[in-house]
């Protein structure tokens, strides 16, 4: 194989695994380490920086993060990065000092965020800074879009999601709120220099089983509900509740639920538990508080009498895998199975819907009804319209509504600027010695060997008496220390110096996790890989290989399962390993060098 | 400086017979040099024995005094040890071997620990062929006491000081071939492809195994005139045959080309496979061991690999007729079976 480039920036990139699953590339390891050393509030704007809502996803993210973690490799669990991200949040001191100034005079550019949501918000954060005039029009009464309608307090509380969007709403950003869009032509008629669409999945799904009509009184969309219940128009709920669906809004419709009154509150999914949408842990959370999941359960009809809903028949089915490791649920062939439900909360996917898009704008859409956009830039076919977040390519989540808003506000700073979108901004990097002595290093390179641990929740009975007590309390200091310290900073790079290796084997002989080989190049990266010291067997993982030595073998590291704790670098006698820091950060608009 | 090594291992490391890994044949983190070449001699019996499915409590390591008499703590945690007086490491062998023949003796020394000070336990013990593997570690210095010549030190090597060596070396492979060691072998720390196999063979060996393996002092001695660097060694490495070992366990299934290779089936039914380089050596002739020896040295090459092994050899149980059963197995009458069979003894005297 080719000698590795760790110029290329992904190369050292890709092996921080958490920061590369990351969308917005939040560099982890970098704030989990300013956490252990208590400097909460730079942990905090490191956050900022990146994903704009540290405080909201601290509590609420996906975590693509923590499956990708190394430390899952090697030990139980991961890190619990999300939930130390919160650390930050809630110990960090006033930071108002520490916002981007905004320019008095501005540039004279004029930008329309449709949506108020994550997307819109961070536009507006990166575009305010460099003197645009911003305007956000929102149906919802506040700023937050699905952040406020559709997670429920328990898990976000408003004051945290009040502050990280007035962060932003209070540089200057004209807020159009209680305003429902309703046609694009009359927004462009306003003459914006550009307008970019956050209005994410607004359209909740519907299973149309007879009866739906006549219990029509008694079926709600789940995110609809939600939405009704955060803005205080539904404060409760009869006895008796279905909820129909297995992603994360079903688990947050069945909490609610049961806060606003539901007794025998239930979750009913087609597809096997394991198979289910949500969260693992959003599951355990709905479990923990009594409520059950029966799953394998097709929902077939609603059961009326006298005009009043009684409950729903299911038909049990099992998951079958064809060859192609293909899923059908298939009926086993019992009895039809009732559930009694005076409510049905209906929680099985949201969709895009443009109504109010007329389709005469040069806005052009594909077969599915989606704006066809580019896919880097997020423009339309409408050069000044520009898409993100859920609205551009159907649902995903905050961090990649943030991760996009970024992206577009560049495309809509170099369009305003006259500049060629296609020439994005190199991200920056920096990678730097953390020698401080012989066998020094200015990193903990100790690996702890703690198991995660559990973040502590509220009592309860508190928990479901009340939808607006947090139910997670989230780490105290002591405990976040202890969990950041379980990161194994990835982010301190193993570099090679191929013309300082004397091929001692040292570092092969140490390396806890045989890593490392000295061993003759192959031309095929499988053949090498079967010769490598360690089992090498996690493909997605890069081969770090170095040029000829002396010997005319190669070094090749595994980076697979590196615990980054630098004892390849103490024991080599010619400081041939060296172990530096990387930095890397996605460059946003108006940064680029 | 760590001075502990992380807990977190490989989670799909190999596991031998036993259902163990490599990481249960591990010993403390080194505390030698970073770079030494020792580590690199521990990472090998580690492999070699770990391979073997050896049971970690069927092994004794024994050294003397000496950095390389240091290392028996980084490797075989779980082993039996006794870290012995200077150069007296052969005679606290002798005293085990001779209560437990049960457990695997290795033996650890350095050049200093058996070419110096312990220059004549060393010869007779190679001479009575107690069954054991002895494995020096020679960096040619006296790495402990900030790297005076060694009695292995080539003649005209310079090392750290940078005084070349007066004296003519103490060459231990050659020693032992002549007092009558019936398994000798050289090799390097730096290449563990070579070594390993060896290691397995000398464990399989019944009687004294004898590895002397150059393992550069990167403190003292891995200057560029030193004749124990690491660059020296692999520029004047010359292999007498490349060693394969196969366990007795396992089905042979490559094939080689009958003229090139020799097969030698140990006493315990394992194979050592022998793939020549040289027509001209014979690995079972004591003499012609000697010869290319002696031609290597006038030549300024390092001969490595297999030098020579007696297939017929007959270990010191067998010449002493020691007891099978080790003494802790025993009961009180028999370890002191009374004053009538002492007399009885003394009678037969008479």
């Amino acid at each position: 194989m080719n000698p590795t480039d760790v110029k290329n920036p992904e190369y050292f990139h890709k092996v921080v695994d958490c920061q590369y699953a990351c969308p917005a590339h939040t560099p982890v390891p970098e704030y989990i380490r300013l956490i252990a050393q208590q400097r909460y509030t730079d942990a905090y704007m490191i956050n900022w920086e990146s994903n704009v809502f540290p405080g909201v996803l601290g509590r609420t993210c996906d975590r693509p993060c923590e499956p990708a973690c190394r430390r899952g490799r090697i030990d139980e669990e991961p890190v619990a990065i999300c939930r130390l991200k919160r650390v930050a949040a809630d110990n960090k001191s006033d930071v108002a000092d520490r916002m981007p100034k905004i320019p008095e005079q501005k540039n004279g550019k004029r930008i329309a965020c449709i949506g108020g949501g994550p997307a819109s918000l961070t536009v507006a954060r990166d575009l305010m800074p460099l003197g645009y005039s911003i305007d956000i029009y929102d149906n919802q009464p506040m700023g937050g879009g699905m952040m406020r309608s559709q997670i429920p307090s328990f898990r976000l509380p408003d004051s945290v999601l009040n502050e990280e969007v007035n962060f932003i709403l209070d540089m200057g950003v004209t807020t159009f709120f209680n305003t429902e869009v309703t046609s694009m032509r009359e927004i462009l008629d306003k003459n914006y220099d550009a307008i970019f669409v956050g209005t994410g999945a607004p359209k909740g799904k519907l299973l149309n089983l007879p009866g739906l009509e006549e219990a029509s009184d008694s079926v709600y969309i789940g995110i609809q509900w939600l939405a009704n219940v955060a803005f205080g128009h539904t404060e409760q709920v009869a006895q008796k509740v279905i909820v129909l669906g297995g992603g994360n809004t079903a688990m947050d419709c069945c909490r609610t639920a049961k806060r606003l009154g539901g007794q025998d509150v239930r979750v009913v999914v087609r597809s096997p538990y394991a198979d289910m949408k949500a969260s693992p842990w959003e599951k355990e959370d709905a479990q923990h508080e009594g409520i059950p999941i029966f799953d394998n359960h097709t929902p077939k009809e609603f059961v009326v009498e006298n005009g009043k809903l009684k409950g729903m028949m299911f038909e049990k089915v099992e998951a079958v895998y064809d060859e192609n490791g293909k899923r059908s649920l298939v009926p086993t062939g019992e009895d039809w199975v009732f559930m009694e439900a005076d409510v049905v909360l209906m929680a099985i996917g949201q969709e895009n819907a443009f109504p109010w898009v007329e389709r005469d704008l040069g806005i052009a859409f594909d077969q599915w009804d989606m704006p066809k956009l580019d896919k880097v830039s997020f423009q339309s076919t409408r050069e000044n319209v520009f898409f993100g977040g859920d609205a551009a390519f159907g649902p995903e989540n905050v961090i990649t509504a943030v991760a996009q808003g970024h992206q577009a506000a560049i495309s809509i700073d170099l369009f305003c600027r006259g500049e060629s979108l296609l020439d994005r901004p190199a991200p920056h990097t920096n990678l730097v010695s953390t020698k401080m002595g012989v066998h020094e290093w200015n990193y903990d390179n100790q690996v702890e060997i703690d198991d995660r641990y559990v973040v502590p929740l509220v009592d309860l009975d508190k928990a479901l008496s009340d939808r607006k007590v947090e139910v997670e309390l989230g780490f105290d200091r002591e405990i976040a220390f202890k969990e950041a310290e379980r990161c194994l900073n990835c982010d301190v790079q193993t570099v090679f110096d191929e013309s300082r290796c004397i091929e001692c084997d040292a570092c092969v002989d140490i390396c806890p996790t045989d890593c490392i080989t000295f061993t003759a190049n192959e031309e095929d990266e499988s053949v090498l890989r079967a010769k490598l010291t360690g089992p090498s067997n996690n493909k997605t993982q890069e081969l770090y290989v170095s040029a000829a030595l002396p010997t005319t073998k190669v070094m090749v590291k595994d980076e697979n399962i590196c615990l980054h704790c630098g004892l390849c670098a103490e024991r080599c006698p010619t400081t041939a390993w060296d172990m530096q820091k990387y930095f890397y950060s996605v460059t946003k608009a108006g940064q680029a060098a | 400086m760590s001075y502990q090594i992380p807990k977190f291992r490989h989670p799909e490391l190999p596991k031998n017979q036993l259902g163990y890994t490599k990481a249960d044949y591990e010993g403390s983190i080194s505390t030698l040099c970073a770079g030494c070449g020792h580590d690199s001699i521990s990472g090998a019996i580690i492999k070699a024995v770990h391979e073997l499915s050896i049971e970690p409590h069927k092994i004794a390591k024994l050294s003397g005094i000496g950095c390389s008499s240091k290392s028996p703590t980084y490797f075989l945690g779980k082993s039996h040890g006794f870290n012995s007086v200077h150069g007296r490491m052969p005679s606290v062998v002798t005293g085990a071997a001779m209560a437990n023949r049960d457990l695997l003796y290795m033996g650890v020394s350095g050049d200093g620990d058996t070419a110096s000070i312990g220059l004549g336990q060393y010869g007779h013990v190679a001479r009575r062929n107690l069954n054991m593997v002895y494995i020096v570690m020679n960096n040619g210095c006296y790495g402990l006491t900030k790297g005076q010549d060694s009695a292995t030190a080539d003649e005209g090597s310079v090392s750290k000081k940078g005084e070349a060596n007066p004296f003519s070396a103490i060459d231990l492979p050659a020693i032992a071939l002549q007092i009558g060691a019936t398994f000798v072998a050289r090799s390097f720390s730096g290449d563990k492809e070579q070594l390993v196999p060896l290691i397995k063979a000398a464990i399989s060996h019944r009687g004294f195994a004898l590895i002397d393996v150059v393992s550069p002092c990167v403190t003292f001695n891995n200057t560029p005139g030193s004749t124990k660097s690491y660059e020296y060694a692999r520029e004047h490495m010359e292999a007498t045959g490349t060693v394969d070992f196969v366990p007795m366990h396992e089905e042979i299934t490559t094939k080689y080309d009958p003229g090139k290779t020799r097969d030698v089936t140990m006493h315990d039914g394992s194979v050592i496979r022998l793939k020549k380089v040289d027509d001209s050596f014979d690995p079972f002739d004591r003499l012609s061991a000697i010869t290319a020896l002696e031609k290597s040295r006038e030549s300024g090459q390092i001969l490595t690999g297999l030098l020579y092994m007696d297939k017929h050899s007959r270990d010191l149980h067998e010449a002493l007729q020691t007891s099978r059963t080790p003494l802790n197995q025993m009961n009180e009458h028999e370890l002191c079976p009374g004053s009538k069979v002492l007399e009885q003894i003394n009678q037969s005297l008479r």
